[in-house]
């Protein structure tokens, strides 16, 4: 079980992601660079966060055209599993990894916090480990994170149980107080049509230690971990 | 001596554009006679920008040499581009704080990026990996519209470059007084860590060996951006907006990657970044360190337009560019790292034997200095230094008979009106901003009385923090300037922290008014005793003079950068409460003595807007020891929680450790009945110095007891903590009791600064401007 987490230029996530694997998970993880066209036979993507090419004309938009992102996109055709976060996540959405879009926080600003995310979706490659509904604590750091998509597209992820973190207050409410960027219907993550890409705004790599806060990312490492195993 | 003869083109030296250069006559005649003959303007640009204060430090040096910066601990004093600590596990620590306050007073968002960018690449180029960001910040009242601007400006700037390069923004200050309205300060500081044995420095060594540039072309921005730092802001300043250089962070990523691979490799002897006066001081001083000559040919520089002449390009700064002397033979193999980093490099010139400063354009040579008297025979000053009459007559003022206001009666009120001054309240709007996390090594971010950061590798972290209280240092320099190392060595050692070593940015006026320079060398030496009792030397820093506008001068402003060591991460301690019924302890200056007042409080200016008095006394021998009790009772594990009484006293302190995580509200019985015969606002607003208010079980108190008169320190139970109470009760006799709620206080705290901004339409114009900057 490998993890091969992409290193574009100005990714700045990529160390936090492979030090998750390495040092909590005890798994198998290394560097891919953008330029390669080799996924190095790794189990698991990971486009990590951070800011690919600046993020200067639009967040992923420059990133996608990376050597690197055909393998990602012929992996994940062949149902491997891709773990976006962040400008990972953006990265995805304009590769066609994932539907819909992720454009400026509703309030303008960066925004950096621990936020409450609600599992939707237990069920995933990604979230076996968690309780259907559990509420969990997660940091945020993004400027550009505001979920929209056309509504015919939520329309689907709604019906085909993709939404599979929303943000909710500490008591599992799903309330506009508790949205930190003005996302639709409270996304914080969701998954491709057949569920092994996840796209998320939150950075799970980042509660994995519990020196650093409650480690509440670490089963979805976990749950990725578990069913590769099998 | 070669022939240097003036370029086509060049205007003619005058003593107008001598005076224009920021040059005295005298320092031109010296320059004239260091060469034998009249300078080539490209020469008068050179000597403007390495004799401006800002790179010659031509006022202070002589006051900064009397600090102590030695000690088993410091591998790197100053001189560098940061200072080094080792600390421990064959781990060492970079670390620097610089100022950027003239580019940030005229353009806000630029100059505070470009801040920011400029510290991390004075720590990288020491073979450290940037881990954590500071920033120190002062403005006017957020009452003006231009302040409310420039905070946002400088805010957002702050984090969109360091969240761009992926350093996590952990702690800092920011403060608010009208001193600052038309010349805020930013001090940006960089921590980075490394391996001992990665530790490299800025010596240009070998003779044959090339002289590359790497990184962003040089264009035509900040041309005489040290000089600019170095005089008053005007009227006119405005129009020197063009002299702030434009950030680009991604840039500086790919740097910081390439440059950290570039030392690793070997194919490297030195590294330095081309920061204020750009190419001519990292080349000078590259040169002056390792005593050879350099030449340098300017027509061999990237440069992003035709026709840019030696002086522009000696004289650019261009942000995200290093100086690199490579290994002869070498270049190859650099080139090809920073082509795997998309970025260029050009052999610019060579160490050469002769003992020179050769600039060339192509085969003519347009500048040549013997030696490295360009660095050395700068001019030196000590200028005279007097206090201002008015100082001392503010300081003489007694303030102990300040009548209260009628709103008073109610000490809720007051409470509620010194936790919402910005000062004091919340700085969450501006540090929600600021990526913190990134790393995956913040154990305490921003909000606690320090950050802290854990060190990979080893079972210890590090705990950083800037401090500095201008009021204090404006009453009484000396004192003043103690009590800023003071207070940022409790701020660390509350989290656990034993002070390791400071570096510090000197934030003054025009020396060459007495008044300023009295308060400078008052500072430095304020700054020097308390680092000895406190055996934290001084690594590094910078001076940032001339922080003066037509409206006067900033309060002197000495920020200190402190950085801590704790041995095991078992002992790191929050500021806040937690545990029920866990006793409240006051460790230090006891309570009710004749050294409590008002003067120089934050008290007095909030409630009064009176700035008088004289400021707390500073008694750096009783801060060490209580810092020693502290940190051994938190060793002993009977610690549950820390926090500092600084600005506000005891009273906000007390109320920060109730509402400062306001997800976590936790009430408190106090009883100060003892005290009840000195002014409740003497009790709860002086700000006495080397007071630490902690929590422990109980079944502690008799070992903290014990542990507190071995270090010399009264400890002193104040109250407990009621966990279930939703209020603070402070009981000061016999019905007298402030009963607060929690929710008004934490409303008070962390609303104010919010509430202001946004509602601000300068805030929002700021948004706008960034968002055009960056596409």
């Amino acid at each position: 079980m490998k993890f091969g987490i992409v290193t574009f230029p100005g990714s700045n996530c990529d160390y936090d992601a492979y030090r998750a694997v390495v040092d909590q998970l005890r798994a198998e993880a290394t560097y891919l660079w953008h330029k390669t066209e080799d996924l190095e036979g790794v189990d698991v993507v990971v486009l990590p966060g951070g800011f690919s090419y600046g993020d200067y004309l639009r967040a992923g938009a420059i990133a996608r055209f990376s050597p690197i992102m055909r393998q990602v996109v012929e992996h994940a055709r062949r149902g491997g599993p891709v773990l976006a976060i962040c400008n990972g996540f953006q990265i995805a959405c304009e590769a066609g990894l994932l539907p819909g879009a992720l454009v400026r926080n509703a309030g303008m600003r960066f925004v950096s916090d621990a936020v409450h995310l609600r599992v939707e979706n237990a069920g995933t490659l990604f979230t076996s480990g968690y309780e259907q509904g559990a509420v969990l604590r997660i940091p945020i750091a993004h400027g550009e994170g505001r979920y929209v998509a056309d509504s015919t597209t939520i329309g689907r992820l709604e019906d085909d149980d993709r939404i599979v973190f929303r943000y909710c207050d500490p008591a599992g409410a799903v309330t506009g107080d508790a949205n930190p960027n003005g996302s639709m219907r409270g996304i914080a993550g969701i998954v491709s049509d057949e569920g092994n890409v996840l796209g998320m705004m939150p950075h799970p790599e980042r509660a994995v230690d519990p020196l650093l806060g409650p480690p509440d990312g670490l089963p979805l490492f976990e749950s990725l971990l578990a069913r590769m195993a099998v | 001596m070669t022939m240097v003869a003036p370029r086509p083109g060049d205007p003619r030296i005058t003593s107008a554009l001598v005076a224009e250069h920021g040059l005295t006559d005298d320092e031109f005649q010296r320059l004239v006679r260091m060469l034998g003959r009249e300078p080539t303007f490209t020469e008068l640009g050179i000597i403007s920008a390495l004799w401006s204060e800002h790179c010659s430090y031509k006022h202070s040096r002589s006051l900064l040499k009397t600090l102590p910066t030695e000690g088993p601990q410091v591998l790197q004093g100053p001189g560098e581009n940061a200072g080094v600590v080792s600390v421990g596990d064959g781990l060492a620590v970079a670390f620097k704080i610089e100022s950027h306050n003239h580019p940030s007073a005229v353009e806000p968002y630029q100059g505070a990026a470009t801040g920011v960018g400029g510290i991390l690449r004075d720590v990288f180029t020491m073979g450290a990996r940037p881990i954590a960001m500071l920033n120190s910040l002062r403005f006017g009242s957020l009452d003006n519209a231009r302040v409310r601007y420039l905070f946002a400006g400088v805010v957002k700037g702050i984090g969109d470059y360091g969240n761009c390069v992926g350093i996590p923004t952990v702690a800092g200050e920011i403060v608010f007084d009208d001193a600052y309205e038309t010349n805020p300060l930013v001090n940006a500081m960089c921590v980075g860590v490394m391996k001992e044995s990665e530790l490299i420095t800025a010596k240009a060594e070998g003779i044959g060996n090339p002289i590359i540039a790497v990184g962003a072309r040089t264009g035509r921005d900040g041309i005489h951006g040290a000089s600019f730092a170095s005089e008053d802001l005007s009227e006119a300043s405005d129009a020197k907006r063009p002299r702030v250089q434009v950030g680009d962070p991604f840039t500086e990523k790919l740097l910081l990657e390439a440059s950290l691979e570039l030392i690793r490799s070997g194919h490297i002897v030195a590294i330095q970044d081309m920061g204020a006066a750009g190419l001519t001081s990292s080349s000078a001083e590259m040169a002056e360190r390792g005593e050879v000559g350099v030449t340098i040919d300017v027509s061999k520089v990237p440069v992003r337009e035709e026709g840019m002449t030696p002086y522009e390009i000696l004289l650019s700064e261009s942000q995200e560019r290093m100086l690199v002397v490579a290994k002869r033979g070498h270049e190859d193999a650099v080139s090809e790292i920073l082509t795997r980093w998309d970025l260029t490099a050009a052999v610019i010139g060579e160490v050469i034997a002769e003992p020179v400063y050769r600039v060339t354009e192509g085969d003519t040579v347009v500048a040549e200095f013997p030696g490295s008297r360009l660095v050395t025979d700068c001019p030196r000053y000590s200028p005279e230094a007097r206090e201002s009459d008015e100082i001392v007559r503010l300081r003489a003022t007694d303030v102990a008979g300040v009548p209260e206001l009628p709103e008073e009666k109610d000490p809720l009120w007051t409470l509620e009106r010194m936790l919402s001054s910005p000062t004091i309240a919340s700085k969450a709007w501006a540090y929600r901003q600021y990526d913190s996390t990134v790393r995956t090594n913040t154990v305490i971010g921003p909000g606690g009385d320090a950050a802290v950061l854990r060190l990979r590798a080893s079972n210890r972290a590090i705990a950083v923090k800037t401090d500095c209280n201008g009021r204090y240092v404006y009453l009484s320099p000396r004192n003043g300037a103690r009590a800023a190392v003071c207070e940022a060595a409790r701020n660390v050692a509350c989290t656990g922290a034993r002070p390791l070593a400071i570096t510090n940015c000197l934030n003054f006026g025009n020396p060459k008014r007495p008044e300023n320079f009295f308060q400078l060398s008052e500072a430095i030496a304020g700054i020097g005793e308390a680092c000895r009792a406190l055996d934290t030397p001084v690594t590094g820093g910078n001076v940032s003079l001339y922080n003066e506008s037509p409206s006067g001068a900033v309060y002197p402003t000495p920020v200190i950068g402190m950085l801590g060591l704790i041995d095991d991460v078992a002992h790191v301690t929050p500021a806040t409460w937690s545990v029920d019924d866990d006793v409240i302890v006051l460790l230090g200056e006891i309570l009710g003595e004749p050294a409590d007042g008002l003067g120089g409080s934050e008290y007095l200016a909030r409630i009064h807007g009176i700035v008088a008095g004289a400021p707390p006394k500073c008694d750096a021998d009783l801060e060490r020891d209580t810092i020693a009790c502290l940190l051994e009772c938190i060793r002993g594990g009977h610690v549950r929680s820390a926090h500092d009484c600084s600005d506000g006293g005891l009273g906000v302190a007390l109320a920060e450790c109730a509402v400062a995580d306001r997800s976590a509200l936790v009430g408190a019985e106090i009883n100060v009945s003892a005290w009840h015969d000195v002014p409740l606002r003497e009790l709860l607003y002086n700000e006495a110095q080397a007071r630490i208010v902690i929590t422990a079980p109980e079944s502690s108190l008799g070992e903290i007891a014990r542990i507190a008169v071995k270090h010399r320190v009264a400890p002193m139970m104040i109250g407990r903590v009621r966990a279930g109470s939703r209020s603070l009760e402070i009981k000061h006799g016999k019905n007298r009791t402030l009963v607060a709620p929690l929710e008004r206080l934490a409303a008070a705290y962390h609303d104010a600064i919010p509430a202001i901004m946004e509602a601000s339409i300068e805030s929002a114009a700021v948004l706008e401007q960034a968002a055009v900057t960056t596409v």
